[in-house]
């Protein structure tokens, strides 16, 4: 569960302050599969940086599960992070020098997860996202679909309650940016809170609930409630 | 995050740039191998002069007129005023003191020395019996001064072996009459070569009975009394009743100055060591600039792996996390650099422990650990700053690619 009571956000540029979230407030249910659309520059990846914990309001208020992440010392922050949130990138984001396995294994390396059952994890996740045989490649030996779905199994591999992802296909081919969804979708009727940021109108139609931005401010939402079965 | 995953990520990114990373590994190793070179070579040149000293008997004390002064330093060397000689009846009282193994009055000065048209400068030891032993010097020929009662005159001497040869050349010297100044003296002796030690050569060196010699330099002060107690645990107490027989002789005035070996050597010891520490401490700088240049390095390495950083924070990683990462990423090209650094310089040590065998060239280990540790702080330190900024980057913006 998530909730967003009238948060704002401002940067500053120069001498002039860039409005980018001006009181949004949403309300987000465990399980839920979420687009967020709009036009660029509206605040979309702004919103889901909040979400993340990547970002912090500068006024209105953030829970998750009930507790007011906003307030959260910077070492909390990564705690919920590690334990709770899986991000997943337009431009992948992956370590050039770790293998495809090394780089799934990065969060339990962070969380301290030994390395025995890391590996046991590690090679199941792989086998979920298809990519089995290219344990061991380096990133630039695979092709952006195959990137995309071993950061997909990274952002998995602490088994988080929820899955943000800014543009996931935004650097793929049409037909490769759909296996992508389709893999998030499965993720998603597994049970994990999906929220994805995009460009394409076909993959925001898919999403269960879609949220539409502009200006900073949330002008659409087709389930505002949040109560979806 | 284990101690050992931080060391392997540490590790992997370092692998990833060998040349980056073996730069600053060999800046660091010469650093630290300049410090075991120069620790190395000064506390050689420290025991060297501490051998010197020791073969010149340990149980050796020296008398020398005038008081000490607080500001140390030979008195009566220097300014030359004392306030009561020495004599050769204060040396004839001093061998009569207790636990006193040989005693040697001496006057040193320099006078020329000819036989038939060949003549040269040499300086003039005028002593008695003892000194051959005290100094530890040998003879090849004939005998040493004669023994007796000091105020003898005999008008007999010893040459250093270099003065024998440029006077002599192959002929025989034994027996043979020399002048020396206005008077004529007879060789009984020729001194075995020695070569220099503690900067004075006995090579060139003539001997003659102190007697004479003060009748020579027209003098009845003596310039030293060199005593050698029976044995190093005797020195402490026959300094003290040397001292005590001298004021009694001096009018109960304490115008004398004893000098020990020990004393000596102490000084000398604290000279070297602070020398070295010196040497090392210049050589410790280079460890410095090794770490502004760890510093420099990792900066750039900040800068260009913000979107790393980024994604690491997003996975979940404390701010400790990353800045333990950079501090382990310095601190392992350090330890590399530094164990690299140990192996030249114990290698070099032992090269020029080759080209000069007569020093005892080896680095003390108290250097080598300070050198490691110097060369592990300063990289932590330097890295501090680019770590601590590592740390502090702002994952959302790192990650957007602006
Ligand atoms: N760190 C920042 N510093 C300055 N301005 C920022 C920063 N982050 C976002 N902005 C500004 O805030 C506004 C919203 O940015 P945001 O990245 O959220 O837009 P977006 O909806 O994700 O756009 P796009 O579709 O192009 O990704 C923009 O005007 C952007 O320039
Ligand atoms: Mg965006």
């Amino acid at each position: 569960m998530i909730e967003l009571d009238s948060v704002t956000r401002s940067f500053q540029v120069g001498d002039q302050w860039v409005r980018a979230l001006r009181g949004v407030s949403v309300t987000i249910a465990t399980g839920e599969f979420v687009s967020i659309m709009g036009p660029s520059g509206s605040g979309k990846s702004t919103l889901l940086n909040l979400l993340g914990l990547l970002d912090r309001p500068d006024s209105g208020l953030y829970r998750i599960d009930g507790l007011d992440v906003t307030a959260l010392t910077e070492a909390e922050a990564a705690r919920v992070r590690r334990e709770k949130i899986g991000f997943v990138f337009q431009f992948f984001h992956l370590v050039p020098r770790l293998s495809a396995a090394d780089n799934v294994a990065l969060p339990m390396m962070l969380a301290g997860v030994q390395p025995a059952e890391r590996r046991e994890r590690v090679v199941r996740l792989l086998a979920d996202v298809g990519l089995t045989q290219r344990a061991s490649h380096l990133p630039a030996q695979l092709s952006g679909g195959q990137l995309q779905r071993v950061a997909i199994a990274r952002a998995m591999s602490m088994n988080p309650s929820l899955l943000l992802a800014d543009e996931p296909t935004g650097n793929l081919d049409r037909s490769t940016g759909r296996e992508v969804l389709a893999l998030l979708e499965e993720l998603n009727r597994r049970g994990t809170t999906l929220i994805v940021v995009t460009h394409d109108q076909e993959i925001g139609a898919r999403a269960g609930r879609r949220i539409a931005m502009e200006d900073g401010h949330v002008v659409a939402d087709s389930c505002p409630s949040g109560a979806r079965p | 995050m284990t101690p050992r995953d931080t060391f392997s990520l540490a590790w992997g990114s370092l692998a990833y740039q060998p040349g980056r990373t073996l730069l600053i590994a060999l800046a660091m190793s010469i650093g630290v191998a300049s410090v075991v070179v120069l620790t190395a070579l000064g506390e050689g040149a420290r025991r060297y002069v501490l051998d010197q000293f020791a073969s010149l008997g340990t149980g050796l004390l020296i008398v020398i007129p005038g008081r000490a002064e607080t500001s140390g330093g030979a008195p009566g060397v220097l300014s030359g005023q004392t306030s009561r000689d020495l004599t050769l009846a204060d040396a004839d009282a001093v061998a009569r003191l207790r636990d006193v193994a040989r005693v040697a009055p001496l006057n040193v000065g320099v006078a020329q020395v000819s036989r038939g048209g060949l003549s040269r400068e040499a300086v003039l030891l005028g002593s008695t019996a003892g000194l051959l032993e005290i100094r530890h010097m040998h003879l090849i020929q004939g005998h040493y001064l004669p023994a007796g009662p000091n105020d003898q005159a005999t008008p007999v001497c010893v040459l250093g072996e270099r003065i024998r040869a440029e006077l002599f050349g192959q002929a025989n010297a034994l027996g043979e009459w020399v002048r020396i100044g206005d008077r004529r003296f007879r060789v009984i002796g020729v001194l075995a070569t020695q070569g220099q030690q503690m900067g004075f050569d006995s090579d060139e060196t003539v001997a003659i009975p102190v007697a004479a010699a003060q009748q020579l330099f027209n003098t009845v002060s003596l310039f030293r009394i060199l005593v050698e107690a029976r044995g190093r645990d005797a020195v402490a107490a026959v300094k003290e009743d040397l001292l005590a027989l001298l004021k009694v002789r001096h009018e109960n005035d304490a115008d004398v100055t004893v000098i020990t070996q020990d004393a000596v050597l102490a000084t000398f010891d604290r000279i070297f060591t602070a020398l070295t520490l010196a040497v090392s401490g210049i050589a410790a700088i280079s460890l410095g600039v090794a770490g502004v240049l760890i510093m420099n390095v990792m900066l750039v390495s900040v800068a260009q792996r913000r979107s790393e950083i980024g994604l690491l924070k997003a996975l979940g990683a404390t701010a400790a996390q990353v800045r333990g990462l950079f501090l382990a990423e310095a601190g392992l090209i350090a330890a590399l650099g530094a164990a690299v650094g140990l192996l030249l310089g114990l290698a070099a040590s032992f090269v020029l422990g080759r080209l000069y065998p007569v020093l005892p060239i080896t680095p003390p280990p108290w250097a080598m650990a300070a050198a490691v540790t110097t060369a592990l702080v300063a990289a932590l330190l330097f890295a501090w700053l680019p770590a601590r900024k590592a740390a502090r980057l702002d994952a959302a913006q790192a990650l957007a690619r602006r």
